[in-house]
């Protein structure tokens, strides 16, 4: 009880700062209002085209897609088989796509993490002759635009006999790539560096250390090179159209134009099959972001830091 | 043995170093035989194949000069023309589209409850970009049934655009798709501003700094260094702008190689693989990589000017 008059009469006392709080807050509610509607709004522009692609995607057989007005929310229809029928029709199934686009990003995240933690361990913990000038080397290498090697790296493979086969997309990447190396490099040598020191003592050999203590704890930067390797490869469009030649070895996005193609030329409208493709197609990239969503802004940011 | 090799490769060092070194030089092995298999080989290659008339068909590559460089500025048509469409393309969306990223970051980065998920939101076109969204925007452009025309029409627009179909709406319409994923490049600004100290916000506001005067004096200046990385970044993707424009081309009325997207590395494209004149497409990627060179080390040469770099001994690795 004594408290709370004792708060009434600081109360009183203040009156003129509590008005001036109450302007403020009136202020700062016009302002989130404000702030609130402005990004609700966009929000719902933003969402849109991919509501639409749900809804388009989930139509029967035969029911109109373009419709006046723009059906924009599924309502009324949900044809989930279309899934199911674009992966296993007789005219174009994806099934096989998509699991050549898996086994290409098993391979390449495999390469990835293998090729550049070892090279990155052995520019962040072990000293050699050469090594500032090779680093440097790194760097300038990853500053390079790709397009000075569209057609170099064609005329290198189809030398080399590799042209429709899957190896010049997913050999290059067993043989380290700068900004990883960079940004591995940089998480590997915030450890403290007694850890190698006392494993040495302990008679471990550099592979034993590199294994069994390093590895382990890069695993925060391995989930972000995992996660940036199966966005490159799953997209990957450029490559699968210069390098592969034949229908069954297509990838996902490859075989996507294609499908949209061969159902076009077929006549009947299929618009809700490549809708539903299209969507299928990019269900493993958002599953992946935001299962490791928090995992992958930690990663980001203590690899920006540190080092 | 190995111990008599190991002391005349390294005189200088002790045994110990030179195990190290040696170890060092076996882990850094995928790297030696890449940066040699799939980097110093193919700019050999690209080098010398500029300088040749190379069909694949037709092995071997021929020797002749600089009669590549020499077709480019003479009878290619579309030399001039595609290095036209990417600058037209790279003058109406870099710019725009980083004011445009930096404005929703900036609502973003207010402190107010679900903007987690309003984030989110944003984000999504950036994480599902790719093949699936221009098939996508494909769909919704459609010059007769498409949603976007529909509601134009439905809002008045008499005779609304024909998007991909149509010679002055073809590049807009790339833009309008690259505008739905701006929430990627917020995403960046959203990190940049998240590390500015709020310390200089609470000195300025004592000093009785208004939002204008903060946002001049202090967000921009503290988020220079992310600016300039959005910047460079979007320089160099818009010198190569290639999926989209091949797909949205190819479905448009004028056919795969439409002259109206015709962006240059499409032009490569064209005419390493589809003409086969390897030597030539050659010669037109070292005139695409020399030009976005020339761009970018002046734009990071001038950056000493407008970008400002906190001077602290941590974080710079």
């Amino acid at each position: 009880m004594a408290a709370i008059k004792a708060l009434s009469s600081t109360g009183r006392a203040s009156s003129k700062r509590i008005r001036f709080f109450k302007r403020v807050s009136v202020r700062r509610f016009i302002h989130s209002f404000v702030v609130y509607a402005v990004l609700i709004g966009l929000g719902i522009i933003v969402m849109m085209p991919l509501s639409w692609m749900l809804t388009a995607a989930l139509r029967g057989r035969g029911e109109p897609v373009f419709t006046i007005p723009v059906s924009w929310f599924p309502t009324n229809s949900f044809h989930f088989e279309n899934f199911w029928i674009i992966l296993t029709n007789d005219a174009y199934p994806l099934w096989r796509p998509l699991m050549n686009t898996v086994l290409l990003v098993v391979l390449n995240i495999t390469g990835v993490v293998l090729s550049n933690t070892l090279v990155a361990y052995a520019f962040a913990r072990l000293n050699f002759p050469g090594k500032d000038a090779m680093f440097r080397l790194v760097i300038l290498t990853m500053l390079m635009p790709g397009v000075v090697l569209f057609i170099p790296s064609f005329l290198l493979f189809h030398t080399l006999g590799w042209y429709n086969t899957y190896l010049p997309l997913f050999v290059p990447s067993f043989f380290g790539a700068p900004f990883y190396i960079f940004i591995t490099r940089q998480y590997m040598r915030s450890f403290p560096k007694d850890l190698d020191d006392a494993a040495l003592i302990d008679g471990a050999t550099r592979l034993d250390i590199y294994r069994r203590i390093i590895l382990p704890l890069s695993l925060p930067v391995i989930i972000v090179m995992t996660v940036f390797t199966f966005g490159d490869v799953w997209n990957d469009f450029t490559g699968p159209l210069i390098y592969l030649n034949d229908a069954s070895k297509f990838t996902l996005a490859i075989a996507l134009t294609y499908f949209r193609k061969s159902t076009f030329a077929s006549g009947v409208s299929t618009t809700n099959l490549v809708m539903a493709a299209a969507l299928l197609s990019t269900i493993p990239m958002l599953i992946l972001y935001f299962s490791l969503q928090n995992k992958l802004i930690g990663g980001i940011s203590n690899v920006g830091l540190k080092g | 043995m190995t111990n008599l090799v190991q002391r005349f490769i390294f005189p200088k060092l002790s045994g110990l170093q030179r195990r190290e070194a040696i170890s060092a030089y076996l882990f850094l092995m995928p790297w030696f035989i890449g940066f040699l298999m799939f980097l110093v080989v193919p700019i050999g290659m690209a080098v010398y194949s500029a300088f040749t008339r190379w069909v694949l068909i037709s092995p071997p590559p021929v020797w002749i000069g600089i009669a590549n460089f020499r077709e480019m500025f003479t009878t290619d048509k579309y030399f001039t023309w595609s290095l036209g469409i990417t600058l037209k393309y790279m003058a109406m969306t870099l710019i725009p589209l980083m004011i445009i990223g930096l404005s929703l970051s900036l609502l973003l980065n207010q402190k107010l409850r679900g903007m987690n998920f309003l984030r989110t939101v944003f984000y999504v076109p950036a994480v599902v970009s790719g093949v699936a969204v221009t098939i996508l925007w494909i769909s919704l452009l459609d010059p007769q049934m498409g949603a976007v025309n529909t509601v134009l029409r439905e809002l008045g627009v008499q005779n609304p655009p024909r998007w991909i179909n149509s010679p002055d709406w073809a590049l807009p319409s790339l833009a309008l798709m690259s505008l739905w994923g701006v929430g990627g490049g917020a995403i960046i600004y959203l990190a940049g501003l998240q590390n500015i100290p709020p310390h200089l916000y609470e000195a300025a506001e004592i000093d009785g700094a208004n939002s204008w005067q903060k946002f001049w004096k202090i967000t921009i200046p503290m988020l220079s260094p992310t600016i300039f990385f959005v910047l460079i970044t979007g320089l160099i993707g818009s010198f190569q702008v290639f999926t989209p424009a091949y797909i949205m081309g190819g479905t448009s009325r004028f056919g795969a190689g439409s002259k109206y997207m015709r962006f240059y590395l499409l032009h490569v494209y064209i005419k390493g693989f589809q003409e086969g004149r390897l030597g030539y497409a050659s010669a037109l990627a070292w005139i695409l990589t020399i030009l976005s060179a020339i761009v970018v080390i002046i734009v990071y040469n001038s950056s000493e000017r407008y970008v400002y770099y906190e001077k602290s001994g941590e974080g710079q690795g």
